[in-house]
């Protein structure tokens, strides 16, 4: 079975194998200042935030706060709805990361910039051009309706295709670049020994770039759980159908900051353990695979 | 490992990311300071926090102000006043605060931000469906059958609360599909066909034009919503934010206000 771990690619600097590793300040000495203080100072950027998040925290009603305000449903609906929108973004993000790194056709770089848009669009307005294409007068959506009775707007499923439209391209970007970076030398051993194209995508392909598809699905996961404008403007804001954990943040903020200030809470709790888990599983070198 | 750093870059590109998604007040007071003007007009710079029912005049208003006294400068956040209390509350740069009730301005004033609010204008509701109604709304009973899809404002925002209290007169149970931050958000649902019809204020359907039509409310369980202003105690220009205070209940605004549906307190 083809690793690239037995490869021991040329790379690699020397004194760093398998699982221990040394970080470069270690060899060189000591981190040198004109980078040390700006990293310093975006450290307390990101950081400072939570901190303040965290000092208004209403830590001794949190309980009381967390039943009241519906948390729970929103909680489920999150992880239900971003877990889903990973699942739909992986079945058709890998292929299309696979055709787009690897398939040679005319349009190719166009055809990327187009499908990675929504990483810049404003969510709102990804949102909005979800409504025209697939809302009850989109000029989908006014067939499916016809048609088939289904109106996406409103509903949880609608929840399900914001999130994808937002977070797929952050799936398909890691992917791509794994699949570009990676040894085609191994795809072509596997063709010379008589694979086929599909049984060698799956066989070594896919194990070649397995940290790098959890990691793409990771992010693509986060992204969809804090998805906000897509989702309020696409799917509306009703609780236990479509109100997320952020639509519900949103809506607290209006009436009870502290029960905003829970919720984020909540929703920071729960993000820190899955990307900590997920970490700890799949993206530690010499634990994965 | 290889894997790791492009691990890290797309890190980077969800952070990036994150931040384009912040709720900003619009505006942005501009660079360079207004030139003193010769006449004897007022000059400096406010900003004025406007519920979103507010929009289109207050919009006219800054503007024919601003013609009036070209020192001033006026900057609007146009948005949920529940949401504004609160930015106001903790600390934003506001002058000028009027709210779509008085419960938010109430709020503002408890919390020392505010003295001797004045209630401006008042407004009513009404029923908003796409132009070709295509659920045939006609009248508010209407709303409480089962497959009208309705759109209204949540509970916590005014256009939200005063929505219930007309049901409540009536007399019937309105079961929406969506819940939207404020009235213009209600409203945009409308505008697009997404929904049979939504509740919003009067003022709303007659600034959407042509794209949706007014199903009015009987009088009898109607409900409205007063409209106070106030010069916030935080201003750095107080007597400019007094000025244009002044000049929204003077007749020439009453005039921008009623004629885009607004009622005289």
């Amino acid at each position: 079975m083809a690793r690239p771990a037995q490869k021991a690619p040329p790379t690699r600097p020397p004194g760093q194998r398998g699982a221990r590793t040394r970080s470069i300040a270690d060899v060189t000495g000591r981190t040198p200042w004109p980078l040390a203080a700006p990293a310093a100072v975006a450290v307390a950027f990101l950081l400072l935030p939570l901190v303040g998040l965290l000092l208004r925290a209403p830590w001794r009603g949190l309980p009381r706060i967390l039943v009241e305000s519906g948390a729970l449903d929103a909680l489920r609906l999150s992880l239900v709805t971003a877990s889903a929108a990973t699942v739909i973004s992986v079945f058709f993000g890998v292929p299309l990361a696979w055709v787009l790194a690897r398939a040679r056709f005319p349009g190719r770089s166009l055809l990327r910039a187009l499908v990675t848009l929504p990483l810049v669009l404003p969510p709102v307005v990804g949102g909005v051009a979800l409504l025209f294409a697939l809302g009850r007068r989109g000029f989908i959506g006014q067939h499916l309706d016809q048609w088939f009775g289904i109106t996406l707007p409103f509903t949880t499923a609608g929840v399900i295709v914001a999130e994808t439209f937002v977070a797929m391209p952050f799936l398909i970007v890691t992917v791509e670049g794994a699949l570009r970076s990676a040894d085609l030398g191994l795809d072509e051993a596997a063709a010379t020994l008589g694979a086929r194209p599909f049984t060698t995508f799956r066989r070594v392909t896919l194990p070649l770039i397995g940290p790098s598809l959890i990691a793409g699905a990771v992010l693509c996961w986060a992204r969809a759980l804090g998805e906000f404008g897509a989702t309020i403007t696409f799917a509306g804001n009703l609780p236990g159908v479509t109100q997320t954990m952020p639509l519900a943040v949103y809506q607290a903020l209006e009436r009870d900051p502290d029960a905003a200030v829970a919720l984020s809470l909540v929703l920071l709790v729960v993000s820190i353990a899955v990307l900590a888990l997920l970490r700890e599983r799949w993206l530690h070198p010499g634990t994965s695979l | 490992m290889r894997r790791l750093p492009l691990a890290l870059t797309a890190v980077g590109v969800v952070l990036m990311a994150l931040v384009g998604c912040g709720v900003l007040p619009n505006g942005d007071p501009g660079g360079a300071a207004p030139a003193p003007s010769a006449s004897p007009g007022l000059s400096g710079e406010i900003m004025v926090f406007a519920a979103a029912s507010l929009t289109g005049t207050f919009t006219t208003l800054g503007e024919t102000f601003e013609a009036a006294n070209p020192g001033a400068s006026i900057t609007f956040s146009f948005g949920p006043s529940s949401g504004l209390a609160t930015q106001i509350t903790e600390g934003a740069p506001a002058d000028v605060f009027a709210s779509a009730s008085q419960k938010n301005m109430d709020a503002v004033v408890d919390a020392g931000g505010a003295d001797e609010p004045t209630v401006f204008a008042q407004n009513a509701m009404e029923i908003a469906v796409p132009a070709d109604n295509p659920a045939h709304i006609t009248a508010l009973t209407d709303l409480a059958r089962p497959a009208v899809k309705v759109a209204l404002c949540q509970p916590d925002v005014p256009c939200g609360a005063v929505a219930a209290s007309v049901f409540a007169n009536a007399g019937i149970t309105v079961s929406p599909i969506t819940l939207e931050a404020d009235a213009k958000a209600t409203l945009t649902k409308v505008r697009l066909g997404e929904v049979d019809a939504g509740v919003v204020y009067v003022t709303d359907v007659l600034a959407a034009g042509d794209d949706v039509v007014g199903v009015a409310i009987p009088a009898d369980v109607n409900a409205g919503t007063r409209y106070p202003i106030a010069t916030l105690s935080a201003s750095r220009s107080p007597e400019l934010a007094r000025s244009f205070v002044a000049y929204v209940m003077s007749a020439e605004g009453t005039s921008v206000l009623s004629a885009a549906g607004f009622l005289a307190p």
